[in-house]
């Protein structure tokens, strides 16, 4: 999934990014202001950044794990991450919380990139909870609020310290004021009290034992950015995050998937429409959005055009009321 | 690189983008600004129209402003609810330090550090300003420069952030009168001024009407300079670092030990301040060892030089013991190391900074053990007074320290690199970010007279202005 926009064989043999650029080839500064020869993009700088905080937690944590659902934000953390650690191999386990109600594609797809990069999967599994008895489904069908229990006993018994995920604050407001090193205690709380102020670069990650830190590279993003992240690192993503063909019904003003989860109820048709997933999650509550957009270019031009946030275009969880993501949070969700 | 493959986009490669999305995939510079001010100035009715007129306030977004609106009795929508807080904050009655908002222009990418300005207005303000390019000030234009004003600017001073721009709000309650603006303009930038605040742009609005926020006011044809959000769009942010001393702290070692590679052995960080380059004679601290750059990674491509803040990955030339902690300089331009700090703190805490307290110093990548040994004042931002011997700093307080590390640091003075200045006090009990750091003098003198005295800082007494 990992490219770069010129074939590379290695570090050492790379092109010279910089050709042409301050002083790269012996060239003269011609900018008369210098600085702006050293700018940095916007993608550069969230990059840079977000790599750094992989590194952080390398540098401090004993086993750290990062949360990977097969969705597009967790696509671009583990594409970071295997370009922060490169030529070695990425030093952090992979999590994925399976609700049980997953897009087919989007397992085919976690399957290909685990064995691809050689990396070790957890699979924390709602289906198990429930099958035990100790989660119990909900009325409604939906799974995603159920993710916490098997999310927390998977981060106890293997005791991650550092558990990262994907989320960004541009998503919602009680995301806003999420810091990037995130301290739970150790039930998995999230207690707005015991947030620390974060200065400069410098994370802190200090937690005692049966505690652990949530980590967000992907804080500072939009998701504008990470499309445009996409499309400039070539990265490979589920296809149903492309215009298809699929079958859906109308619930609550989004279209949902059928499927064994309990969709369609009486009343509500099926019928085929073009669509695509602005985000990937429980196929209960993941709406699709009518869509045109085959090329990740018409994607990005959709997604600029489109007057509402991805989270209420295509989450049923986060309208349940105005507080839905900040309760959840504190639980211990993602 | 080698752990990738490469495969190709899904469904891409069906010819070119239209013109649109051609140009949202073009690269753009980012800001990222605080702003200060209290609800009373409009802050949050500024930052409400910054997002609203922007369009970067969505359908749903403004359909639960609206919601929350009607249902708290107001007639609009009120363009300050969509920075409203959690409702843990409501109910506890606490503030969280910053919340982010994001916004973007076809010119520009902005993360705005909106920090509240009612409640622990100092540590708040000291935590946005820290990563900040930019702050805008606020005043009410019926009240002009007051005291929280100084105080904001003295903020912004100390924590040397390189723009400041003044917003003088409600001009429509002045009835947009160009002296009333003018007089406040010239007091606040030679206070300001005086505090060494490098830049400082004055723009006369009013955020509830949106006179100058985004588009140019009808009433003020007196004004010719830039809106708000024009300014944020054109300051130049991008000072040349080759001027910057260079400093890499070290992260992590990448050493793969694979078959494809069995030597290689990188230092991974992000270059705290200015440009490294391939052949480069170099000094590792704390140790001394000295070597030269043989390669620099820029994540996944090989390059001659690399600059702040990329994301780098060093190779030396000589087999050296460097880890995480380790500080990579040019050999001639090293910063000095020692165990006194002295230093301008914020403490954040709740629980008080004591003389004798053991604590955790971090700096950049490295933790140390040390100990306050002693506080000689603290600061009053209204009117910049000293008071000496405090004996404890509490929540809010701005106040110089004595520190003595367990080892000795490479500390930078912080007129020198925000980034290799600044430093965390933490509680070795429960892991909380106690108090933050900024080393050697408070305001400038001149950075060229911080830089002469770095090395003897411990003997620097009082504040420097």
């Amino acid at each position: 999934m990992t490219t770069s926009t010129e074939p590379t064989t290695g570090p050492a043999a790379a092109p010279d990014r910089t050709a042409g650029g301050p002083g790269a080839s012996g060239t003269s500064q011609a900018s008369e202001n210098s600085g702006a020869a050293y700018a940095l993009s916007h993608l550069d700088a969230l990059e840079s950044e977000a790599v750094h905080i992989f590194r952080e937690v390398a540098g401090e944590f004993e086993r750290p794990v990062i949360l990977f659902s097969g969705g597009k934000d967790s696509i671009v953390m583990l594409h970071l991450a295997l370009k922060a650690f490169a030529p070695a191999p990425v030093p952090f386990a992979l999590l994925h919380v399976d609700t049980g109600h997953n897009f087919p594609e989007v397992l085919d797809y976690r399957d290909r990139v685990v064995a691809e990069h050689r990396l070790r999967l957890h699979v924390a599994s709602v289906q198990e909870f429930i099958d035990r008895g100790e989660l119990r489904e909900r009325p409604d069908g939906t799974r995603n609020p159920l993710q916490t229990v098997p999310l927390l006993h998977a981060i106890e018994t293997n005791r991650f310290d550092a558990v990262f995920g994907g989320g960004r604050r541009d998503e919602e407001k009680a995301r806003a004021k999420e810091r990037v090193f995130s301290l739970r205690d150790e039930f998995g709380g999230w207690d707005p009290r015991r947030q620390r102020p974060e200065l400069w670069q410098l994370y802190n990650g200090r937690h005692a034992p049966g505690e652990h830190v949530r980590v967000f590279p992907l804080s500072n993003w939009t998701e504008l950015d990470v499309w445009q992240y996409i499309a400039r690192e070539k990265i490979e993503l589920p296809a149903i995050y492309y215009a298809h063909t699929r079958e859906v019904f109308k619930r609550n003003g989004m279209w949902l998937a059928p499927g064994g989860w309990g969709g369609p109820k009486d009343g509500e048709t099926v019928q085929e429409r073009q669509v695509r997933y602005r985000t990937v999650g429980d196929m209960s509550c993941t709406g699709a959005v009518d869509s045109d957009a085959t090329t990740i270019e018409q994607v990005i031009a959709e997604i600029a055009a489109s007057r509402l946030t991805e989270r209420g275009a295509t989450r049923a969880d986060d309208k349940l009321s105005e507080a839905a993501m900040e309760d959840r949070k504190r639980e211990g969700y993602f | 690189m080698t752990t990738a493959a490469t495969t190709s986009t899904a469904g891409a490669g069906t010819g070119a983008a239209d013109e649109a999305a051609g140009r949202l995939l073009q690269d753009t510079s980012l800001l990222r600004f605080a702003t200060a001010g209290s609800v009373d100035d409009g802050k949050s009715t500024l930052v409400g129209r910054l997002l609203h007129d922007s369009k970067s306030v969505l359908a749903d977004q403004l359909e639960a402003v609206e919601h929350a609106s009607r249902s708290r009795g107001a007639a609009g929508p009120d363009l300050a609810l969509l920075t409203d807080g959690l409702r843990a904050e409501r109910e506890q009655g606490i503030t969280i330090d910053v919340a982010y908002r994001y916004f973007a222009t076809p010119r520009r990418r902005f993360i705005l550090a909106d920090t509240p300005g009612h409640v622990q207005y100092t540590r708040n303000m000291v935590t946005g300003a820290s990563t900040a390019e930019l702050a805008i000030i606020l005043v009410d234009a019926r009240n002009g420069v007051v005291e929280q004003t100084r105080r904001h600017a003295a903020v912004a001073a100390l924590l040397r952030v390189p723009h400041v721009v003044l917003a003088v709000n409600k001009m429509d309650l002045v009835g947009y009168s160009e002296p009333v603006f003018a007089q406040i303009a010239e007091q606040f930038t030679a206070y300001a001024a005086s505090l060494g605040v490098p830049e400082i742009t004055a723009v006369p609005i009013s955020a509830l009407v949106g006179d100058n926020v985004v588009t140019p006011s009808e009433h003020m044809d007196w004004y010719s300079g830039p809106t708000v959000l024009e300014h944020l769009e054109t300051v130049e942010v991008d000072h040349d670092p080759a001027g910057d001393v260079a400093r890499f702290p070290v992260q992590y070692v990448i050493r793969p030990q694979t078959a494809e590679h069995p030597d290689y052995r990188g230092y991974a960080g992000q270059i705290a301040s200015g440009v490294l380059r391939v052949g480069q004679p170099v000094t590792v601290l704390p140790s001394g060892r000295t070597s030269v750059i043989e390669g620099i990674d820029l994540l996944g491509q090989s390059v001659r030089q690399a600059w702040a803040p990329q994301s780098v990955t060093v190779r030396l030339a000589d087999d050296l013991d460097v880890s995480r902690g380790d500080l990579i300089v040019p050999a001639d331009d090293a910063p000095a190391t020692g165990q006194d700090v002295t230093a301008t703190v914020c403490h954040l805490h709740d629980t008080p900074l004591r003389v004798g307290q053991r604590v955790l110093l971090k700096h950049t990548t490295r933790t140390v053990k040390a100990i306050v040994k002693e506080i000689p004042s603290r600061l009053t931002l209204d009117d910049l007074s000293p008071h000496p011997e405090p004996g404890e700093l509490v929540a809010n307080d701005i106040g110089r320290v004595r520190i003595r590390t367990a080892e000795p640091l490479p500390l930078d003075p912080y007129a020198l690199s925000r980034r290799t200045g600044s430093f965390l006090l933490i509680d070795p009990a429960d892991g909380s970010t106690l108090t933050a750091g900024m080393s050697g003098d408070a305001f400038t003198g001149a950075a060229g007279a911080v830089r002469a005295a770095a090395g003897d800082t411990a003997q620097e007494d009082g504040w420097d202005f």
